[in-house]
């Protein structure tokens, strides 16, 4: 009991003193995570539109692919990128195999699903509403989706959120791509799974309260723009 | 009434000149259903046209296939190029979650007019609609007859020669009609063609020049609107006048 009480303390400690390595490994999720959402956001938000509205071949097989990519299992995909990456693998040239950018590229591809289902959710929604307006006034389909997704923009606000948060919480993908290295590509969840093993309880313990905290804002936040959301007249 | 004689009802046309609307054999189905049945109909380049007829005669569909937002499966609607970017309003206005100016703006841009004519063109719809006080209100908090002064004002922002009205005051209280009726006839005294869905009886009365009797997806009737009114030629719309349900 004591050991853990030391811990605690020392967890404490280090985020108190703003240690070092802890704050390192910290930013580091943080510019991952961060990035891979805005560019899951880059991608997401206009394919869900285009799933959304769009006309063209395939659309259905699409919509499906994106839904059923939603649940991917993380590990399959830092597998697949990993065999992709290697040296040996077809882009292995672009030596990215453990380095942040392969993490980005996992979460990347675990966040984007979910940005693009809710993103296509909600403008099917609101372009019920407004198809017959946005045809009346003669909008050609790329000037309708600009303006669902603009109309839209509160409830896209919480698909990334809702993106960050998966992202954030990842484990899986980013240690095979990123292989966890101090200094180099150890972010929260990879270095709180091996000091844990470790029994390094301190640090694993201090980026386990950071972790929560940061979840805790992320629902926090999702709860209050879903009572926006339900507002009839916002903005 | 006294307003009526102001609007030119048809501006004098030079004969043999090619009709504004013209219409023929449009057919309509949905779902097994025919929902339009061969309805021919020619109007004019000018004027008020009442489109009337009980709930479910397919005058929402008939407006929708001459603003081209819906397909008819045969027959023709030939606009004169003056009339070919018709404007529509619908019953329930749907604005966009931004101020009054914002969705003015947005329609201007869909028109094509570029950015910097916009402002001009804004204030004049604003003014014209009564709606300069509420400029920077979010739309979606307008009451009702403001929301529907506010979808005027948006349908007239490309400057449309021909303006479709779905029962534009339905929903609306005898003051905000009254505007609407307003906006309505100004554009119309503009040389605006004007083709009206309404279930208001006298509100055709005021504003129309010519009136289309619309039953069961067929338009049985269209007459001058006095002679409509105090002498209907079929038997439909005598039943629909009387009041007498009519299915
Ligand atoms: N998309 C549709 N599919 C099937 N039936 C429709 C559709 N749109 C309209 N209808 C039917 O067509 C008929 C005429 O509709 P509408 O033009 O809206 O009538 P109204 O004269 O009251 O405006 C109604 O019976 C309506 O139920
Ligand atoms: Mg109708």
């Amino acid at each position: 009991m004591s050991a853990f009480r030391e811990a605690i303390a020392e967890a404490a400690g280090l985020i108190v003193r703003a240690d070092a390595d802890f704050l390192e490994i910290v930013a580091l999720s943080a510019q991952v995570t961060g990035l891979a959402v805005l560019i899951a956001c880059a991608i997401g938000f206009p394919l869900g539109a285009l799933l959304a509205v769009g006309r063209f071949r395939g659309r259905g097989a699409l919509s499906l692919a994106v839904s059923a990519a939603m649940g991917l299992p993380p590990v399959v995909v830092g597998l697949v990128l990993y065999m992709l990456l290697s040296r040996a693998g077809p882009l292995g040239v672009l030596g990215l195999l453990y380095t942040p950018t392969a993490m980005v590229i996992a979460q990347v591809v675990l966040v984007t699903p979910i940005i693009a289902a809710l993103t296509r959710q909600v403008v099917e929604d609101l372009d019920a509403e407004y198809s017959e307006t946005l045809r009346a006034l003669r909008a050609t389909r790329a000037q309708a989706m600009g303006t669902l997704l603009w109309e839209a923009r509160p409830a896209l606000v919480t698909a990334a959120l809702a993106g960050l948060g998966r992202a954030m919480a990842e484990v899986g993908a980013v240690m095979i791509v990123g292989g966890n290295i101090d200094h180099l590509t150890r972010v929260m969840t990879t270095a709180i799974a091996l000091e844990t093993s470790r029994g390094e309880l301190a640090l694993a313990l201090a980026l386990g309260i950071v972790l929560l905290v940061a979840s805790l804002a992320i629902n926090a936040a999702l709860m209050g723009l879903r009572q926006r959301i339900g507002e009839p007249a916002h903005g | 009434m006294a307003e009526r004689r102001v609007i030119p009802l048809s501006r004098p046309e030079p004969p043999n000149a090619e009709p504004g609307i013209a219409i023929s054999g449009l057919h309509l189905s949905r779902s097994g259903r025919a929902l339009l049945r061969g309805v021919s109909l020619t109007l004019g380049h000018t004027g008020i046209t009442a489109l009337l007829g009980p709930n479910g005669a397919g005058k929402s569909l008939l407006l929708r296939a001459i603003a081209g937002i819906i397909p008819p499966d045969a027959g023709e609607i030939n606009l004169a190029p003056r009339l070919a970017h018709p404007a529509l309003v619908f019953q329930k206005p749907v604005l966009l979650r931004r101020s009054a100016r914002a969705n003015l703006a947005h329609a201007l841009k869909l028109a094509g007019v570029p950015r910097a004519a916009r402002p001009a063109r804004i204030s004049d719809l604003l003014e014209q609609c009564d709606l300069t006080a509420l400029a920077a209100s979010p739309a979606r908090s307008l009451s009702g007859g403001e929301q529907q002064r506010l979808a005027m004002a948006r349908a007239l922002a490309g400057d449309p020669a021909l303006l479709l009205l779905d029962e534009p005051t339905a929903s609306l209280d005898p003051k905000a009609t009254a505007a609407i009726e307003a906006i309505t006839l100004r554009a119309a005294g503009r040389g605006v063609k004007v083709i009206l869905v309404t279930h208001d009886r006298a509100q055709a009365e005021r504003l129309a020049g010519d009136v289309v009797f619309l039953h069961k997806g067929r338009a049985v009737e269209h007459a001058p609107a006095p002679r409509f009114f105090s002498t209907p030629a079929s038997a439909e719309a005598q039943a629909y006048l009387e009041g007498r349900l009519i299915l």
